[in-house]
């Protein structure tokens, strides 16, 4: 079993028939994804690329079945809809959107705190590219076809660098189990240690790799999750080197304000969790593949 | 986005913290008038540029008479102040607040921001107000005391209590100093601000307590629904390549060296200048066009990297996606078509039909220098330095 989604999830759209929606739900489709329908209130009853149109993702949920969702709503209605899928009983959300306000962020945390743990929806992004698990399912933007099916897990924040990590890899014949875009925002659905902790029971997953960026504690405080709680080898890398202080980076949490956020303080204190680090962004690939030629 | 110090001073003023009086001027000739509008007998000149530190700078001036304020008015106005944070280049001087002077009787610190490990709103207070709060942290840790407000039910009283005592207020001034703290927090709360200061929160000998100092930032992510705050912005206190780029949709950060980049993604423009650094050279910028590379931001790009004379390479490094790199070749074909190029330029492609786009720009009659992987085209730009 992947983590997260599986070949057969059954996927909503949201925003389905907006142009964003419907170019990367063909995507998505073309893949082999499995996408039930979708939802665009106003337009239920309708259908769209040969799937239903819903006016409520509860209808949606009630009428196929569907356990995850993938939210193409501008910025300013994002934080509804991820609510709304929520509380239809939606297992996966990605948000790809950029451009939610950091306070919309924490009220949607806030909100998904009613749920109990079993019940709760695992949001991903936003800002991101998706997750795929290559060769089951993609739940995202990427381009698939640069996705080798394997037993490595990626978690990263940037979206074109993890494109970069995974071309590397295939280009070394090494394969991803799934991939996983937790998106650049100084807030976000899932953290690095929330990811690293699903590989990690993951009997799909033998490695992980995870790209961070300057800005923020989550690699930090996954470097300290997998010093203290996991088998599995971590490998690292961090963007970011020459990204001068208190300068916004692009990604809106790519910022370093604080002792810890830095670069060459992340790298170190990584390094003293365990975790391998590629020293540069050209080498990831091998850095994985020596890894993984030790065990 | 930043704002001056006299608008955070009226927003926050209109959540019911208390600010000396005060006015606004843009020439000398009516900071005279003003100061006598607002009375007193002695008055702060203050230059409202975009960064802390001002006084040091030589950006504030005690004053004693009306005629004193015009002088220091004068002396101020369109001049450069180079503080500690805003770079050599320092940030003009447009605008000018005249403040009535305080009678200080304690310097108390209070800011409030994202705190990104618990996801809720920090308050920061201490004793030590006046000096920056990275100061405070080095030379006075204990002094400091914080509380979190849940963002889902806001601030209560009980916490700006705590703090206000915690802060060795004296009892007859808890009221007001738990009014303030509230005022600013929900100031941060109900404008999407990621940051509120002010320091130094004082008391005064009058036993008021007053904001002298306040700065506030933005979530630019948030200025949609926040029209009367985006209308402070002031592109005059920013980099006016920046200032290009933002309006035109691209991410763009100044910096020091002479390799200029365009790359689609935040993280792969990080790690592209990462990979110039560690092959000998210095970025001279960070620009993300997005994941999408589309040919209108390419030409957005390049428009922006010729308009900076430090420029001696350019590097551009696109990862394409579902945005084919054959797509992508077309578009920095087209761009150069329209723009000239004085500089040597590497551009790497990578991702889906990278040979199609690799030919794409071997055919057409572009001067470049092609390159494969990350550390081939850094070390291309920093060898086609010499």
């Amino acid at each position: 079993m992947a983590v997260i989604i599986e070949k057969n999830t059954k996927i909503l759209i949201q925003g389905f028939t907006g142009k964003m929606g419907t170019f990367h739900a063909e995507e998505m489709i073309k893949y082999g994804s499995n996408i039930v329908g979708g939802v665009t209130p106003g337009k239920g009853g309708q259908k769209h690329l040969d799937r239903p149109v819903f006016n409520t993702v509860k209808d949606a949920v009630k009428n196929t079945g569907a356990t995850a969702s993938i939210l193409f709503v501008p910025p300013a209605f994002a934080a509804d809809s991820a609510m709304e899928a929520a509380d239809a009983g939606i297992k996966t959300c990605v948000a790809i959107v950029d451009g939610i306000p950091s306070h919309d962020m924490i009220r949607i945390k806030r909100y998904m705190r009613r749920y109990s743990k079993n019940e709760k929806m695992t949001l991903v992004g936003p800002n991101c590219a998706g997750i795929i698990s290559p060769g089951k399912s993609m739940l995202g933007i990427m381009p698939g076809h640069i996705y080798k099916e394997g037993k490595v897990g990626v978690i990263s924040r940037s979206g074109t660098l993890g494109y970069e990590a995974a071309e590397q890899m295939k280009n070394l014949g090494i394969g991803i189990s799934t991939s996983v875009g937790i998106g650049g925002d100084p807030i976000n659905g899932s953290s690095f240690r929330d990811i690293i902790e699903k590989f990690e029971t993951d009997d799909e997953t033998d490695a992980i790799l995870m790209i961070g960026e300057i800005g923020g504690p989550q690699e930090v405080s996954a470097g300290e999750f997998a010093k203290e709680n996991m088998k599995k080898p971590v490998i690292g890398y961090i963007a970011g080197l020459t990204a001068p202080k208190g300068r916004v980076m692009g990604h809106a949490g790519a910022i370093v304000s604080a002792y810890g956020e830095s670069a060459i303080e992340k790298v170190e204190i990584l390094k003293e969790c365990g975790v391998t680090i590629s020293k540069n962004p050209s080498v990831m690939g091998d850095t994985v593949k020596s890894v993984l030629e030790k065990m | 986005m930043d704002i001056h110090e006299y608008q955070a001073k009226e927003i926050l003023s209109s959540f019911g913290v208390t600010i000396p009086r005060g006015g606004i001027v843009y020439s000398p000739e009516t900071a005279e008038n003003k100061a006598r509008e607002i009375g007193g007998s002695k008055w702060v000149v203050k230059a409202q540029i975009h960064s802390g530190a001002r006084g040091k700078a030589g950006g504030v001036i005690v004053c004693n008479s009306p005629l004193e304020v015009a002088q220091a008015t004068d002396n101020l106005l369109g001049k450069k102040l180079v503080t500690n944070q805003t770079g050599p280049e320092g940030k003009i001087v447009n605008r000018i607040y005249i403040e009535e002077a305080s009678d200080i009787e304690k310097e108390l610190y209070l800011g409030l921001v994202f705190d990104r490990e618990s996801e809720s709103i920090m308050v920061v207070a201490s004793t030590a107000g006046g000096m920056s709060v990275e100061e405070i942290a080095k030379e006075k840790p204990d002094s400091i005391i914080r509380s979190k407000i849940e963002v889902a039910v806001g601030i209560q009283s009980f916490q700006a209590r705590e703090l206000a005592f915690g802060l060795g207020i004296e009892p007859e001034l808890i009221r007001r100093a738990s009014e303030t703290i509230i005022g600013c927090a929900k100031a941060f709360s109900e404008l999407d601000a990621t940051m509120v200061e002010v320091n130094p929160l004082v008391i005064s000998k009058q036993k008021q307590i007053l904001a002298l100092d306040c700065k506030m930032s933005f979530d630019n992510n948030a200025m949609f629904r926040r029209d009367k705050v985006s209308e402070l912005r002031d592109k005059t206190q920013e980099d006016e390549k920046e200032v290009y780029a933002s309006d035109r949709g691209l991410n763009y950060v100044s910096l020091d060296g002479n390799i200029g980049n365009i790359i689609n993604g935040a993280g792969l423009a990080m790690a592209s200048m990462d990979m110039i650094k560690l092959a000998g050279g210095e970025p001279a910028n960070f620009l993300d066009v997005g994941g999408g590379a589309t040919p209108e931001k390419i030409v957005k790009a390049f428009r922006l990297i010729t308009m900076d004379k430090k420029v001696k390479v350019i590097l551009v490094n696109i990862f394409a996606g579902i945005n084919r790199c054959d797509w992508v070749a077309e578009g920095i074909v087209q761009a150069l078509e329209k723009i000239e190029i004085k500089v040597p330029l590497v551009i790497r492609l990578a991702g889906t039909n990278v040979e199609k786009g690799n030919k794409i720009l071997r055919d057409s009659k572009l001067n470049y220098i092609e390159a494969n992987t990350l550390e081939d085209a850094a070390n291309k730009a920093v060898a086609a330095l010499k």
